[in-house]
């Protein structure tokens, strides 16, 4: 633990904080400085272009306020998630998401129009929304740090009062002093390269387990995307149009978009490559699919291959808990965690109160991160008023749990081997989609001793210090995920136990996952009674 | 992976400096940035569209350098193809916008 004023470079005092500038991250720095606070949002890359949304898109769970399209919408998801979400949650975001996405339009947000000229709401092209969102953060009068990853909290007694990390343009550092802490780092995709991924490797859950905070639902982390082999395009939609094949042009049965990606995961495990043709899309659908989607067609435009007609390799790449479900704990309607001061929205906090153990496509995610960020935002706000003068006097120590130096540390190749050590265990689809306890254990041990190894290693306040947090960062959150996956002995939503191939209605409550060097994990009953 | 950074394109403005997620780029003192960290490139294409002049080129590759020719690029009209498909740029519109967007939801719901 060091003191709060000996790094040098920027230093700001806000009433709130945001760490990360995705849809969450803007959407909780836009509502809190609209409820009067003071606001700065740190962003490891640049707001507008970072995270999962920004180079991808998303449909959005944007549903009419009408009794019978809203409990259709609920119904869709409860149970492929487990019958692990929540009634009441579901309403307020989608009356939150409803909201919002009008506010977009009024923002100037081009949506396409229908026949009567009306706008139609129900995806939001990724460039054009986060160049929008930029827009609006700053309009708010947000003070956007960008290339300014945060490298650990900030906190008293009370609680979380702010943050510092390192401006990798320009070599110095940056502290926050701030009332409430909002973390928007999005989830963890381990540098797989799924599409935008690569900046998200799980800081903020490791920022908040440093703080006390816990974790929920990270049994629910093994998203993996089909994307061509060739490719870092993990959008998934337009696969319903696909037949899978074998080299040979015969098809594999059973082999699908949705349900079927584990069938393509066994073939690609016994080393069969699986080829994939959109042959099913009709041919005046083609011209369609390519304006919803001109990031889909890119790399095949690029390599002149016609995915309409010509067979290509398809591959899963690992999303980890950017299309999981697992997340920080929120304990209230405000998205506030356990640790007074500190909020968590969008992908960094769990999302099974609106989809359980499951999302996969289908626009949760996006209303999510927009009224989670929302709410935060404005609870975060709250709570820094109420905290007054305050603010000013405290003695904040930061709280990284690896020693943070000044001075030049590990050498980069020894931090590049332990994100491959991290990565070995959550790659392989025997270890991550197809759970066995044999393996998660295996998989246990050696994270934790690399995890005792990362706790001593000094990490330099540079960029290249980044890369040593990411990497404890990644291998906390496969040790949350992995003694999860081990509590619980059943298979519900994306959660896949080959030891325990069925849903076990005794299972049907929250996995809380707690602590750094020992990580307890104990059950909490779902509110809600079992809808049937 | 990023390959191309046009020399006789770029006017060095530097919104590929900024808007890079993965802070791939160096901004150089009186010049025209570089590709400075090729292999922290996580291929998202944001550079091309916020480029003004077209003078990036990223591979579809995520794993691997090609090293593709420029001219060659240039004269299959891979060079900005992408932002030109999403309608950036003076005189475009929005694929956001797009009429099909609407007449492709009404078909499948997508
Ligand atoms: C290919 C793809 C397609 C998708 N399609 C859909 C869809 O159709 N519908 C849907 O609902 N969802 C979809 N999703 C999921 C959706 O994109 C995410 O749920 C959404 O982006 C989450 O928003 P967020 O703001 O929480 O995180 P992100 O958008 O990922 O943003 C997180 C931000 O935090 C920053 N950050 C990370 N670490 C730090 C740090 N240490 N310090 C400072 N900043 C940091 C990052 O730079 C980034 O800008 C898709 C995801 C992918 C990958
Ligand atoms: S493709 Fe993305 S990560 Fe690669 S250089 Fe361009 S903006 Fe950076
Ligand atoms: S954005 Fe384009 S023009 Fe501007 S500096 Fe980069 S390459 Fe050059």
């Amino acid at each position: 633990m060091s003191e709060a004023r000996q790094w040098d470079g920027l230093d700001l005092e806000a009433d709130v904080l945001v760490i990360g500038g995705g849809p969450a991250g803007a959407w909780a720095a836009i509502t809190a400085a609209r409820n009067g606070s003071s606001v700065v949002l740190a962003d490891k890359g640049y707001c507008g272009s970072s995270g999962a949304t920004a180079p991808s898109g998303t449909g959005v769970w944007y549903v009419q306020p009408d009794e019978e399209k809203r409990r259709a919408a609920k119904e869709g998801r409860y149970t492929l998630g487990g019958h692990l979400a929540e009634n009441r949650w579901m309403d307020r975001v989608l009356d939150r998401t409803y909201e919002i996405m009008n506010r977009l339009e009024e923002y100037g947000y081009p949506f396409p129009l229908n026949e009567n000229g009306t706008a139609y709401k129900r995806g939001l092209q990724g460039p054009e929304y986060m160049k929008l969102m930029r827009k609006l953060v700053l309009k708010a009068g947000v003070k956007i740090l960008d290339h300014s990853p945060a490298l650990e909290l900030l906190a008293d007694e009370h609680g979380v009062g702010g943050a510092r990390g390192v401006r990798t343009q320009r070599g110095d550092s940056w502290t926050v002093r701030a009332g409430a802490v909002v973390i928007a780092t999005g989830g963890c995709a381990f540098l797989s390269k799924a599409l935008g991924c690569n900046v998200l490797t799980g800081d903020g859950y490791l920022f908040a387990a440093e703080a006390g905070a816990s974790m929920s639902g990270m049994e629910f982390s093994n998203a993996y995307a089909i994307s061509p082999t060739f490719s870092s395009v993990t959008k998934t939609a337009y696969y319903r149009y696909a037949s899978f094949y074998y080299e040979d042009g015969t098809i594999v049965e059973g082999a699908g978009s949705t349900r079927g990606r584990s069938v393509i995961a066994r073939n690609l495990l016994q080393g069969r490559q699986v080829y994939a043709r959109l042959d099913q899309a009709p041919a005046d659908l083609q011209p369609l699919l390519r304006i919803g989607q001109t990031n889909f067609f890119l790399p095949f435009d690029r390599l002149g291959i016609n995915p309409f007609t010509d067979l290509f390799p398809v591959t899963l790449r690992l999303e980890g808990t950017v299309r999981g479900t697992g997340g920080i704990q929120i304990v209230d309607d405000t998205c506030a965690t356990k640790v007074p001061g500190l909020y968590a929205a969008g992908d960094a906090a769990t999302r099974e109160f609106i989809c359980g153990g499951f999302t996969g496509g289908g626009s949760h995610n996006a209303a999510w991160a927009m009224s989670s960020g929302s709410f935060a935002g404005e609870g975060a706000s709250n709570y820094a008023r109420g905290l007054g003068s305050r603010a000013a006097t405290r003695e904040l120590k930061g709280l990284s749990s690896s020693p943070l130096t000044s001075a030049s540390a590990d050498r980069p190749e020894k931090t590049a081997e332990r994100i491959q050590a991290v990565r070995d265990e959550v790659v392989p689809y025997d270890r991550n989609l197809f759970r066995t306890e044999q393996g998660l254990t295996g998989s246990l041990n050696r994270l934790d001793s690399l995890w005792r190894e990362l706790r001593q290693t000094p990490v330099e306040r540079s960029a290249a210090g980044v890369k040593g947090r990411e990497a404890a960062a990644m291998t906390a959150t496969a040790r949350w995920m992995y003694r999860s996956a081990l509590a619980r002995t059943e298979t519900r939503g994306m959660h896949k136990r080959a030891d325990y191939p069925e849903l076990d209605s005794n299972q049907r409550y929250r996995l809380i996952a707690e602590g750094l060097d020992e990580i307890a994990v104990s059950r909490r009953q779902v509110e809600e009674a079992l809808v049937r | 992976m990023i390959e191309i950074l046009s020399e006789t394109k770029c006017i060095g403005c530097n919104q590929c400096v900024s808007v890079c997620p993965t802070n791939v780029f160096d901004r150089v003192e009186d010049g025209i940035p570089k590709i400075a960290r090729q292999s922290d490139c996580q291929t998202c294409f944001m550079c091309e569209l916020y480029c003004p002049v077209d003078a990036l080129y990223v591979a579809p590759d995520a794993e691997a350098a090609v090293h593709p020719v420029e001219e060659q690029l240039e004269s299959q009209g891979l060079l900005g193809g992408y932002r030109e498909k999403v309608g950036w740029g003076p005189g475009r519109q929005p694929v956001s916008r797009h009429e099909g967007m609407y007449q492709l939801a009404l078909k499948t719901g997508l």
